[in-house]
């Protein structure tokens, strides 16, 4: 599964001979709640409360490769934002390991990681929660990098133009507050803050998801803009479908901390094989105008504090067997480049079609 | 009568067909003729709703689209009497099935919402009332507006809930609002809405927050109940797709006016509008991939000092020195109306 080789047909094929610029390695990530000493005097008296653990994670193995933007889809819950967090070295992962360039995250020497963490950058959803509002947008933007030595304080207002420019913000604006700017304008300043230090990869944490549809257009134009500029490496994590297959290279498809298919997003969205990402792109809102007839999927994303056993997805799913209830099916290829975790691929040959 | 006729055109023929039925179909349910919502400020005077014609017939689902800050919501609010100082509703008709809505009294009012007209708000934990059990929140809806027995309300708060798609809706009934999930949240608040068959409901971007597959059980269960019961729909929303496999008919907002309005089919595949345009190029699909969106330029102006004209003139490609005129609306095509002075050019 390490060695998912991007399809050859994609228009990023040049990359396939490159390393990975970063790669997971059954990467997982555990909550636990103890039980509290109202809960343990409750247990005194037989309660039998238990530690609570929420598998966010639970190994996910995924290759990153230099200049390429791999789209994360899930339902809320499914682990997509923990995954990201850890990638840019919020969370440390409760097991496995994250290698960048080659090297374990995890044992690299002070100095390498503090490289590693820079060159890793986020954007988050809320651009009103993530800017603090008693800075201004020359400080929010050059903080970082006078701190980690990369301009002197002096060389701050001229650095920081050229961010805002590059994002297209009025470099008029320097002096201003976060509450002076539209939605829009403020996830430009996310922006800027993330590109201030240099990144190789930037990890999007649902970055378009508050944004209105016309301002979302001119900010995924933006991406794509400074993709193409400072040859960045994106992680775009988000629940709209239409946003990932417009941005990215590759899709993975998360449900209740596992990646379930994992392909091209022309393989995604054209031959879907796992049955939740059949489902997903049926949910898919489009133009075509007229009532439709709705098929929604059945139910919910189950509790990730007691996940179904065997195959996760088996309560929802209208090709469940006997077998799905037991085995948990591996992620395994289905075609150059396209994985995928269902039983339904050792069935038959032939592909469920959606 | 006119409840099928408007219900009936359901699946295949959107062009002309529901057109014809929903002209046809005697008197809507709400009309609303040049609404306008001000808000005096200390800054000025906010114009958020600032001429708004709507129209919605029986079992008819309207979609009104428009970004933050075009007057949407306040349009929604408007229809059931919700607007707050410093904001008054200044100018226009409200009819709802021939009554004059601005005319009412308080304790008319008090009997239609929630009764007649429904509203379903975006976040349902804001909405229900998080220390009283889904039960008496529904109850207490039934009994406000009709002399029945507290197993009668109760029955019918368990019916509801079942035809709202809840599993298991005797456990639910029981449940606190934070014990359930947030689509599962949005079923009740819509249940309540439902409760007393109103002839009317505003739905105010209530899948917004919910993930795509939730979404796509409550649109398929809300296109259903008015089909079923000819209730009118007016949902208010910022994605065009959303409305587009939902809605008959779209009005589409900017800047307190409904700039264009049609039926879906026709908004949608033969936009007047340069803004509906924008919109509509603004929307990624895997079609768009590797191709640089087409959005609009700029940003939503500031409602206090809107350009003089038409409001979308600063930012629109196709504007002369006839938008410092405002366009009035112009029935383009059959029942297809736009507010622009270069409606359909390229």
């Amino acid at each position: 599964m390490h060695t998912v080789a991007l399809e050859t047909r994609d228009s990023t094929s040049a990359v396939t001979a490159l390393s990975p610029i970063l790669s997971l390695k059954q990467v997982e990530q555990h909550f636990v709640q103890p039980v509290d000493l109202a809960g343990r005097i409750a247990n005194l008296f037989g309660a039998g409360l238990k530690t609570l653990v929420v598998q966010a994670v639970a190994g996910v193995d995924l290759d990153i490769y230099p200049g390429e933007v791999i789209g994360i889809v899930g339902e809320s819950g499914c682990g997509k934002s923990t995954l990201g967090r850890m990638v840019s070295g919020i969370l440390p992962p409760t097991g496995g390991q994250i290698e960048y360039q080659g090297k374990p995250v995890a044992l690299m020497p002070a100095s390498q990681r503090r490289e590693y963490e820079l060159s890793v950058q986020m954007i988050f959803q809320d651009p009103y929660a993530s800017l603090n509002p008693r800075m201004r947008v020359i400080d929010i933007i050059g903080e970082a990098p006078v701190a980690h030595g990369l301009i002197r304080s002096g060389e701050k207002a001229e650095y920081v133009a050229g961010l805002m420019r590059q994002v297209g913000l009025d470099t008029a604006y320097a002096q201003r507050y976060p509450h002076q700017f539209s939605g829009g304008q403020r996830q430009r300043i996310g922006i800027a803050r993330a590109l201030a230090l240099k990144p190789s990869v930037i990890v999007c944490d649902e970055a378009v998801a508050a944004l209105d549809v016309s301002i979302q257009a001119q900010v995924l134009n933006l991406f794509a803009r400074l993709r193409k500029e400072l040859n960045l490496t994106y992680l775009f994590i988000s629940h709209n479908l239409s946003v990932v297959s417009h941005i990215s290279d590759r899709v993975a498809i998360m449900y209740l901390g596992r990646i379930v298919e994992i392909a091209s997003t022309d393989a995604v969205f054209s031959r879907a094989n796992h049955p939740y990402t059949q489902a997903l792109l049926k949910e898919l809102p489009d133009l075509r105008p007229g009532r439709r007839d709705y098929r929604p999927i059945k139910g919910e994303l189950p509790s990730p504090l007691a996940p179904p056993g065997g195959c996760t997805f088996h309560p929802r799913c209208p090709h469940a067997m006997p077998r799905c209830n037991i085995e948990r099916p591996l992620l395994r290829m289905v075609a150059p480049g396209h994985a995928s975790a269902c039983h339904l691929n050792d069935e038959s040959t032939d592909l469920p079609v959606g | 009568m006119s409840a099928e006729m408007t219900i009936d055109h359901s699946g295949s023929v959107h062009g002309c067909t529901s057109v014809v039925s929903t002209s046809g179909s005697g008197a809507p349910v709400l009309e609303v003729r040049g609404l306008k919502t001000h808000f005096f400020t200390r800054a000025g005077i906010v114009k958020a709703v600032d001429g708004v014609d709507l129209s919605v017939g029986e079992g008819e689902i309207v979609g009104l689209v428009g970004e933050s800050g075009s007057g949407k919501s306040i349009t929604g609010f408007s229809l059931l009497g919700l607007v707050d100082a410093p904001g008054r509703v200044v100018d226009g008709e409200i009819r709802f099935n021939g009554e004059d809505l601005r005319q009412v009294s308080a304790s008319r009012w008090r009997a239609l919402r929630g009764n007649d007209i429904a509203m379903i708000f975006q976040d349902p934990m804001m909405t229900l009332n998080p220390v009283l059990r889904v039960d008496t929140q529904m109850v207490e809806a039934v009994l406000a507006h009709n002399r029945v027995s507290r197993e009668t309300a109760r029955a019918r708060a368990l019916e509801v809930l079942t035809k709202v798609g809840i599993p298991s809706p005797e456990e639910r009934l029981r449940a606190y609002p934070h014990q359930l999930s947030g689509g599962m949240r949005q079923r009740v608040a819509i249940a309540i809405a439902l409760l007393n068959k109103p002839r009317l409901i505003i739905a105010d971007e209530p899948t917004t927050a919910l993930d795509v597959t939730i979404q796509g059980q409550i649109l398929y269960e809300m296109q259903k109940l008015c089909r079923e019961t000819g209730t009118g729909l007016i949902w208010i929303t910022h994605d065009l797709a959303v409305v587009a496999g939902l809605a008959d008919r779209v009005a589409v907002m900017y800047a307190g006016r409904v700039v264009e309005t049609g039926t879906t089919e026709a908004v949608i595949n033969h936009a007047l509008h340069p803004y509906t345009h924008g919109l509509i190029a603004s929307i990624p699909t895997p079609s768009t991939r590797g191709k640089p969106l087409d959005p609009i330029p700029g940003m939503t102006p500031s409602l206090l000092n809107l350009p003089e004209g038409c409001a979308f003139r600063t930012r629109c490609g196709r504007a002369t020195d006839a938008c410092r005129q405002a366009p009035e609306a112009v029935e383009h095509r059959l029942r297809h109306w736009a507010r622009c002075w270069h409606a359909g050019e390229r």
